[in-house]
């Protein structure tokens, strides 16, 4: 029994690491830490159950089923996963995406009631340049906090960018999802290659940083008002859970015993 | 009238206000009961604690109510008062001109009642704004692309209907054209309130003036880029300035930006009314200051010059508001109402 349990934690815990992989497209940040997912149930068969909750009602059903998605095929790269079912909660479209992202449908199917134009796949390439960029200015506006000039920012290769050291903590964390990113879409590869190429692969020059910088910051501006407005309104949408129905809160960890390491709640 | 701490007067008009009815006996349906959850939402979330409303206000408040937060606490001159129908959501419309107009009528010279349309009414949506025009006077309109009508779940600026109701308000000098262009609500795919109709409109509508209310965020940088291209094409702060509270460096980014690109002739005050309240959004904008970096980097200053057209004198230039003149009207209500 004991050792039944502390194995239904561990793969409740593996879900939650896998989860948190899985970003929010249009606020590039994790689901888990922006505390959608609010429930993770593992049976004995290997099927997992995943209840997320956006901030509200409205958000964008694209988004939507692209999260959900996500999080199938990230839970579904666990060798013991049978069946990976996310269950989007309270949402204008819940039910056609929860079955869409089930019966593996295409988007344009699941909700052929909107008639959405576009694949999944150009929206993710979308959210990707988005990612790629916003996590790119923060690390060209650290780099020149700490003295660099514009010039050897323009050409820095990937090994010396590696040897920066960040003292806040927010670029110290961001510097590995920039460098991922790099990494995914090929932009860099090798330790000379240059650290800082626009999204299509094409080098940064000295004088036109500036003006690329400009240009950064406007998908930052966009991308802060949607998340700063996505945090509150999760926050009060929990609390209005609560009032409605008050008791205990809901463990990150769904039915296993023990808390996990997966972080729980919005911030 | 704002007294600024100098005590200066400052003239101000509120551009974007609401007399809305969301409560439960109004709703029409779960959609009625989620717009207006989302709207307190909004408020919850970005009001500071002690401009809290509870719920039950927040649904439904009277005119009463309003009259004494824009003007008697609030710091307003004058308001414009929207109009948003949602009829798919709410049994008696969210707020239609009928009852706008009716509230305004109480107050005299405080409001300014604007009307909407919908284009794909096709020959009613034009028989209609004739209505407003000869019933109410109207001089604007506020639109929203992304309303839900039957199987369709928006339309754009530039649908060939919209272009019939836009003649006919060039025509019968409906001038302002309030567009809601901001946080999505319902936005698919082929995201109704995005900003590229816009420019094709203005455009082609040189009489008419656009004001991009909430600025197209999330979408700011689009915004900015059509309003630099036309002379006739406004923002709107609404939503954008209540960060001035929680997050006041961003919205220093966001000011700046549109100082920048759209230039302070062109952007006006708005509180959203009810989802804030006019005072605390005008004190805090009053005081604000531009960060030095900021302001060096996009080499422009929020001066009191440019807070005073901000506030008041753009708004009052695109409606035809003698500034001086309903000062003095104002005041001699005041007195009379001090005296009766």
């Amino acid at each position: 029994m004991n050792a039944l349990l502390h194995e239904c934690d561990r793969r409740t815990s593996e879900v939650w690491q896998r989860l948190a992989l899985v970003t929010d497209p249009e606020l590039d940040e994790s689901v888990t830490e922006l505390g959608f997912v609010e429930h993770v149930t593992v049976d004995d068969d290997g099927d997992v159950d995943i209840v997320f909750r956006l901030p509200t009602f409205w958000c964008s059903a694209n988004f939507a089923f692209l999260m959900a998605d996500d999080m199938r095929r990230a839970v579904s790269s666990l060798p013991w996963v049978r069946k990976a079912r996310p269950q989007l909660r309270d949402h204008m479209v819940a039910e056609q995406i929860n079955r869409g992202v089930r019966e593996g449908m295409s988007f344009a199917d699941a909700l052929k009631e909107f008639a959405p134009g576009g694949s999944l796949d150009e929206l993710r390439d979308k959210f990707r340049r988005k990612a790629f960029e916003r996590r790119q200015e923060v690390m060209i506006l650290a780099l020149r906090g700490i003295g660099y000039e514009d010039p050897a920012i323009c050409r820095m290769s990937l090994c010396s960018f590696d040897e920066v050291e960040f003292a806040s903590p927010d670029v110290a964390r961001q510097k590995p999802r920039y460098r991922e990113l790099l990494i995914e879409t090929g932009l860099a590869c090798l330790p000379e290659d240059r650290t800082f190429v626009t999204y299509e692969g094409a080098p940064i020059k000295r004088h036109e940083l500036a003006s690329y910088l400009q240009r950064l910051r406007g998908v930052r501006i966009n991308m802060e008002f949607n998340s700063s407005l996505c945090r509150g309104l999760l926050a009060v949408r929990r609390r209005e859970l609560v009032d409605d129905n008050p008791g205990p809160t809901p463990s990150p960890c769904g039915g296993c015993s023990s808390r996990c390491a997966a972080p729980s709640g919005s911030p | 009238m704002f007294i600024t701490p100098t005590g200066e007067e400052v003239f101000v008009i509120d551009g974007h206000t609401h007399f809305w009815d969301g409560s439960p006996a109004n709703q029409l349906n779960i959609h009625g009961k989620q717009f207006i959850d989302c709207f307190y939402a909004y408020h919850s979330s970005l009001s500071p604690k002690d401009k809290l409303w509870p719920k039950e206000q927040f649904e439904k408040y009277s005119a009463e109510q309003m009259y004494r937060d824009l003007f008697v606490d609030g710091p307003d001159d004058m308001a414009i008062v929207q109009s948003t129908y949602l009829t798919e959501f709410y049994k008696n419309g969210f707020n239609t001109i009928d009852r706008n107009a009716e509230m305004a009528k109480k107050y005299k010279d405080r409001f300014i009642v604007n009307g909407a349309f919908d284009p794909r009414d096709g020959e009613r949506a034009l028989e209609y704004i004739h209505y407003m025009k000869d019933t109410f006077g109207i001089k604007g309109v506020k639109l929203y692309t992304a309303e839900w009508k039957g199987e369709s779940r928006g339309w754009k600026l530039t649908d060939p209907n919209a272009y019939r109701c836009f003649e006919l308000c060039q025509k019968l000098g409906i001038t302002n054209i309030h567009v809601h262009k901001g946080p999505t609500i319902i936005p698919l795919d082929k995201d109704a309130f995005d900003v590229h109709d816009v420019d094709h409109a203005a455009t082609d509508f040189q009489g008419l003036n656009f004001i991009i209310e909430h600025c197209g965020l999330p979408r700011l940088d689009d915004f900015c880029w059509i309003a630099v291209q036309e002379t006739n094409v406004y923002g709107g702060l609404a939503v954008a300035l209540p960060f001035i509270h929680g997050r006041p460096r961003y919205f220093a980014e966001v000011i700046s930006e549109l100082l920048f690109w759209v230039g302070e002739d062109k952007i006006l005050f708005g509180s959203d009314y009810a989802i804030w309240t006019p005072r605390w959004l005008v004190e805090k904008f009053w005081n604000f200051e531009l960060p030095e970096d900021l302001k060096q980097e996009h080499g422009v200053d929020l001066t009191p010059q440019a807070k005073k057209k901000i506030l008041g004198l753009n708004a009052a230039r695109l409606y035809g508001v003698d500034v001086e003149a309903q000062k003095a009207k104002l005041a001699k209500g005041a007195y009379a109402t001090a005296a009766g």
